[in-house]
Order: structure tokens, then sequence, then C-alpha cells
């Protein structure tokens, strides 16, 4: 035993777990074929809609081992559902850190199951990389030094709004719809951050609605009625369409500045209309495949090659499938600059040292950057305006990054 | 139990005087009740056991069974001995969590403070609810409670609750580690769990062997006929609502100690839907059957999920067929064991056992 205590105690629970390490120190999980990557993600239950996320990043890694590993190494992706329940997802988690033995989480989805595992993760000293969740917290080195996100954070983009409206439209009144939960209201902290004083002043009524509400005409009727010619959406696809196409019933033309999260052409314009969409503003970073702008673009290419072969059972128009896509490359390029070394610690090091890495599936001139106080990956985004085909974008890529919140 | 559902009850029906036909049964050389209780001791000392054998992962999993053992049971006093129909025993975890947690992390109490307040608050809270449900019958009462589940997630979220509950973030609970030292943490949690868990199991089956018992089951299985006997039902059916949400209570207060985290969507309506196929699984009116049931839900999602992963290995779309795989064993088990699975073992206890 005298010999095991000199190891180091990631080594110690390697040994005492009968797990063949190639180098002393390596993580749990990590042999000299292999690295697990644990997940959670809601196969079931009522946020099911994103499942599509975990299933495309499962083919992102089929394709990964398919083509020789990393350094060697083949992924074993497990991923485990947990119906969005952030109780489950403690428990799947506990079972992936402490049975299965991941050498780290990635992409675990959703704010409330990540805030579930938030302070285990840490505690365990297990990375906790890219978290699929806009929220704002996700990016705080000194407090919780194994938790990166991924996403542009909500806030992030409220604050663009809240530039643009100021920028362009300083003397409008503006009216704000926003889904009432930590989504919406995250977005809502962004553009009063951006506007400041001028929030209280320039906004003339703001209203809500719950994610089980069946329609938002009575509040759409109601920010028409406060006389705004700026409407602030910030809102999901389902609820976005009911909107647009509420707006165009009662004639309300107003600037809209429409959220990312629907600003998709499959999910919101054509149901809503394509013809009542036109003209509407957002912000993305993703390349939606449904725009026409990208039917030739290298990258989506091969993303519907890799869909055709891999998980050919997605949904070809669903921008989740990119999504997924995506932030797979940036798993990959921490692995594989992680090399040999595969500690826990190194695979920190490694995530928190992205520079200028271009994130496939993104905007011309997105990249990911990350440091030691930065743990925000994407933080770049572009203005579009709907033109009834396509999201076509204007202005120069607008950066928001921050060294640390 | 009736003689008729026994497989002898033909040889029984036309020579026993007695109305138990148990007594003269013998399985393994002892009496019914003698088998009974060694079965109670043999269970006790392996759910007492069991935490030093496996890891502290399986401990945890464990503890949560224990509670939710406990919310099923609360349940099953309900429906399956009392006869009202609940879709929203979420709501009372929910209560009883936010209870222990409000108390907790706002206000600083140590968390073995907080689980009998959870209780009594959610007694209050299910006694009054109990009495307008007194109108409502069968279907009628599962709709209102439906509604008390789906309104549940969305009134924590409400902004002038905020402060307390945490809104939509949730409420992130901090608690001190074991305080035995030769126990690890996820140990100490199965103790602490167990111990409320044991009281309240103890407290049920004395509530209905009793006089409360009798007027509960009498009141499901005939309620006119339970009112001309002088029993007050209105008073039984809210008093029974209220213990109901008791165990609930304090089955969502351990949860919330036991997760340390709590946020809306912890108790949702599939919350709610689970807790009652699990105690349909596990076998109504019957106090076992509720830790069936407890186990019944944490593992049966992750069962199926195992057994898809089996089969479709690779396959990234096979994830939606978790449900799937759910809905099968499901309909197996209802097939095979109509009376729930301690129906199911009973029936079997008593094939084995023979007179003696």
């Amino acid at each position: 035993m005298g010999k095991t205590y000199t190891l180091t105690s990631g080594a110690t629970v390697a040994f005492l777990a009968g797990i063949g390490v190639a180098v002393a120190g390596n993580a749990p999980g990590v042999t000299d074929t292999e690295i697990k990557i644990g997940n959670t993600n809601p196969y079931s239950g009522p946020a099911s809609v994103y499942s599509t996320i975990g299933k495309s990043i499962s083919a992102c890694f089929a394709e990964v081992n398919d083509t020789g590993g990393i350094n060697g190494r083949k992924i074993n992706f497990i991923t485990y559902d947990d119906g969005y329940s952030p109780p489950k997802t403690k428990e799947q988690i506990r079972k992936l850190v402490e049975k299965d033995k991941v050498a780290l989480t990635f992409q675990t989805l959703g704010t409330p199951t990540n805030s579930a595992i938030h302070r285990y993760m840490n505690k365990k000293k297990v990375p906790h990389l890219f978290v699929a969740t806009g929220a704002t917290k996700w990016g705080q080195p000194d407090k919780f030094p194994w938790t990166m996100g991924f996403q542009p954070n909500y806030q992030t983009i409220g604050r663009i709004f809240g530039n643009y409206i100021l920028q362009n439209h300083p003397k409008s009144k503006v009216a704000v719809l926003f889904q009432n939960d930590d989504y919406g209201k995250d977005y809502v902290i962004g553009v009063k951050d951006a506007m400041g004083d001028q929030y209280a002043k320039m906004v003339v009524k703001e209203e809500s609605y719950e994610v089980t509400d069946p329609t938002v005409a009575s509040q759409i009727i109601s920010l028409k009625n406060s006389g705004a010619d700026v409407l602030v959406n910030i809102s999901i696809p389902k609820f976005a369409a009911q909107a647009i196409k509420k707006m165009d019933a009662i004639g309300w033309k107003p600037v809209h500045l429409l959220n990312d999260v629907a600003a998709t052409i499959k999910a919101t314009y054509t149901p809503a209309g394509l013809d009542k969409s036109k003209g509407i503003l957002s912000v993305t970073y993703l390349k939606d495949p449904n725009d026409p702008e990208w039917a030739n673009d290298p990258e989506i290419k091969a993303w519907r090659a890799f869909m055709t072969k891999y998980y050919p059972k997605g949904d070809r128009a669903n921008a989740f499938n990119v999504y997924g896509w995506a932030v797979c490359s940036l798993m990959i390029d921490v692995l594989e600059r992680a090399g040999d070394n595969l500690s826990r610690d190194n695979i920190m090091k490694m995530a928190a040292s992205f520079k200028k890495f271009r994130v496939r599936g993104t905007l011309p001139g997105i990249v990911a950057n990350t440091g030691p106080a930065d743990f925000y990956p994407v933080e770049q985004m572009q203005m579009v305006r709907f033109d009834g085909k396509g999201n076509v974008r204007f202005g120069p890529i607008i950066s928001a990054e921050t060294s640390s919140e | 139990m009736t003689a008729s559902t026994l497989p002898d009850s033909g040889a029984n029906a036309g020579s026993a005087r007695r109305p138990n036909p148990e007594e003269s049964l013998r399985i393994f050389g002892m009496s019914m009740q003698q088998f009974r209780r060694s079965s109670v001791i043999v269970g006790l000392l392996i759910i007492l056991l069991l935490p030093f054998t496996v890891e502290d992962f399986a401990v945890f999993q464990m503890t949560q069974v224990i509670y939710l053992s406990i919310a099923v049971l609360g349940l099953n006093l309900l429906t399956g001995f009392n006869g009202q129909f609940s879709l929203g025993h979420s709501a009372f975890m929910a209560l009883g969590a936010y209870t222990a947690g409000i108390m907790m992390a706002q206000w600083e109490i140590a968390y073995y403070w907080t689980i009998i307040p959870a209780g009594v608050i959610c007694f209050a809270a299910g006694f009054l609810f109990g009495l307008p449900a007194l109108r409502l019958e069968g279907l009628y009462l599962a709709l209102a409670t439906f509604a008390l589940a789906t309104a549940t997630p969305q009134l924590l979220k409400y902004e002038h609750f905020e402060p307390w509950t945490g809104g939509v973030q949730g409420l992130d609970l901090f608690k001190d580690d074991s305080p035995i030292a030769f126990l690890s943490n996820d140990q100490w949690w199965y103790y602490f769990s167990l111990f409320f868990g044991v009281l309240l199991f103890i407290g049920a089956w004395n509530l209905v062997r009793g006089r409360t018992g009798r007027a509960m089951i009498a009141i499901r299985d005939n309620p006119i006929a339970a009112s001309t006997m002088g029993i007050n039902t209105s008073v039984y059916k809210a008093t029974t609502f209220g213990v109901s949400g008791f165990y609930c209570g304090v089955a969502g207060a351990l949860s919330a100690i036991v997760v340390e985290f709590i946020a809306p969507e912890s108790f949702t309506i599939i919350h709610a839907i689970l807790l009652l196929i699990a105690m349909v699984i596990g076998g109504l009116a019957s106090i076992p059957a509720a830790i069936i049931g407890g186990a019944f839900i944490l593992y049966m999602p992750n069962f199926s999920e195992a057994v898809v992963d089996a089969f479709f290995a690779g396959d990234p779309s096979s994830k939606a067929l978790v449900w799937v795989s759910f809905g099968v064993v499901m309909i197996i088990v209802v097939y095979i064991m109509p009376m729930g699975v301690a129906g199911f073992i009973r029936w079997n206890v008593q094939k084995l056992a023979r007179r003696g």
C-alpha cells in the first residue's frame, strides 16, 4: 500500500477500480483504447424536443470512432435519459461518475437539471463541459472551476437587442413579450442591462406568458394597444409563430426583434407564414439548414453527409442537429489537444484554452475563445433580417466577449 | 383478501367455520403468521445491512427508493384503503420539499428540524384540500387533483414567491456531512431516511389495522353502508387526505435533503402519474407494496433504458423507445400480476403453503 500512497489521488482511484491506465494520473474512464464520456438528455418528458441534440452528439462520436477515434482512443459516449427532472439528473450523473466512471460529462442539457449537479460536479472535480443551456451562471471559473458553458448566454443576446434599440430607434416606444421562466427572464435582464435608465422610459408595456398557455393572442393585443412601435419578442417557436400571425391579423407592424431561439424558418416562419414574417430581426450564431444561403455551403454539405450516414432518422431541417454537430467539434478538439495527458486537470486546461477555434456549423467568422477567466466559449453573433426566404445577415459580427461574470 | 381468491378455496369453503382460512396453512414448517413475521425481520435485516455491501451511488439510489416508497404509501392510504383517487400527489411532495428547502436555505434551520414541519404543513394542506374534495367522487376528484399537480410547478415559479422559492432557478441546499465517522455521507442519509420510513410504515400498519382503518376501508367499499353504521365519512375522508398529505410531505422533505436541490421541474405532473402507476404496480391496499412501488419508480426507467440500449446499441434514434419499453413492461406486469407485485407474491406464498 505504501507505493499506492505515493501516486496521485486520481491514480489511486483508478488503481483501486482496476482500470488499466497508460499514464499515471489519467482520468477514470480513460484507457489506451477508450475515453468514456457521460451525458444526460431529456429523451422523455416535457422537454423531449431537445433530445435530438443528444442523438446527434451520439452520431457525431460514432463518426469519430469510425475514422479511428481521437489519438487512437475510441469515444464511449454514455447518454442517459433524465426526463428533464432534476432529481433524476442527479441520480444519472452519479451513476455516470461513480459507477460507469466517465472521464467527464459533456453537453448535459437543461438549466434546472444542470443546476442540480452543478455543485456535485465541482465537489467531485469532474469536468462538466459545454453544458446545453443558455443561462448565464455556467461561466464562473472562480466559484465553479469544473463547469463550462457553450452557447452565447441569454443575457448577452438581450444586451445585443438593447443596444440595437438604443442605436437605431432611440425615440421609440418598446413593448416586451417574454416567457415567464429562467430563459425569458435572463433575456430581459440583458435588455435592461444594455438600456440602463432608458429601459424604464422607453418600455411602455411588458407582457409574459407561461409555457403551458394555449396562446399569446391576448398579450399581443394588449402590447399593440400600448402604442409601442418596437417589439422585443422572447418566445419559443410555437408562441413566436402565434404572435406573428396575430400581429398580422390585427395589423400591428412594429420593428420586431425576435430571439434567436425562435428565429428558425422551419419551426417559426413557415407555420406563421413566410410573408407575414418578412422583416423580422434577430440574432444568430448557427447556420440554419433551411436557409437557401447555405444550400451549397461546404460545412452544411458535410453536415448533411454526416446526417445521412450516422443519423439517418434525424430531421435534416432541425437546427438542433446542427447544434449537436457543432458543439461536438469543441469536445473533439479538447481531447485531441490533450493528447495522452488525459487527466481531468489537463482536460479542463485544454477546455479553457481555445484560441480562435472555428466552430463548424456556426456563421462565418464565429470562433470560440476561452481562458482561465473566460468560461464562455461562443460569444459572437450576427444580426439577421428575414427576407421571406432566408435570414439575411447584416452588420458586423457582434462580439460580447466577457472575461468573467 | 377473501377466501374466494385463494387457489384452495374450494376445499376451505365447506369445512371452515372460522372466517380466516389462513389459520391452518403452513409454509416451510411455519404458520402463516410466523412466516410473515420472519419475512419482515429478514427484510429489515437486509435493509439495514445493504448499505455496507454496495457502493455509495447505489446507497443514494436506495435512499431515493425510501422516500419514494413513503410517498407511494401516502397515496396508497388515500386510494388503496380509502378509495379516493389522486393524480396530484406530486403537489404535496413539492409542498413538503419546499417547506424543508425554504427552512434550510432561507432561514438556515438544520435539516433534521425540517421533516416534521413539512409533514404537518402538508397534513393541513391535505385536510383542507380534502374538505371540498368531499363533494367530488371518482373521476371528478382525479381531475381536481390533476389540476393541483399541473398548477403547482407554475405557482412555485410565481414571481411574488420568488424570494422564498428561488423561482425558476430552484433552491440549492447545503447540509452538513455525516455526523457519524464510520458512515459515509450517503450511508448516513440512507439511515436518516430509513428512520422516518420505518416510523411511517409502522404508523400506517397500525392505522389500517385499527378502528380508523376499518372505517377507511368501509368507506371505500360502500360509503352509504359506512355512514349508515355511524361512520362520519366526511371527517374520515378529509383526515385520510391529510394523513396522505403528511406522508408525501415527509417524502418531499427527504427528497429535498437527499438530492440537495429543488426546482419546480422536480415535481411535474409526470411525477404524480408515476406515483399512481407505482401504487398500482406494487399493489393496492397493501403496505409492503409501497416499497415495491418506490423501487419501481426509480429502477424501472433505468431498466427500460438498459433494455433499449442493449437491443439497439449504436442507433442514436433508439432513445425514443425508452418509454415504449417502459409501457411494454408495464402491460406485461399488469397482465401477469393483476393484483400488483405484492398480490402476486402473496398468491404464490399461499400456493406454496399447505394445510398443516
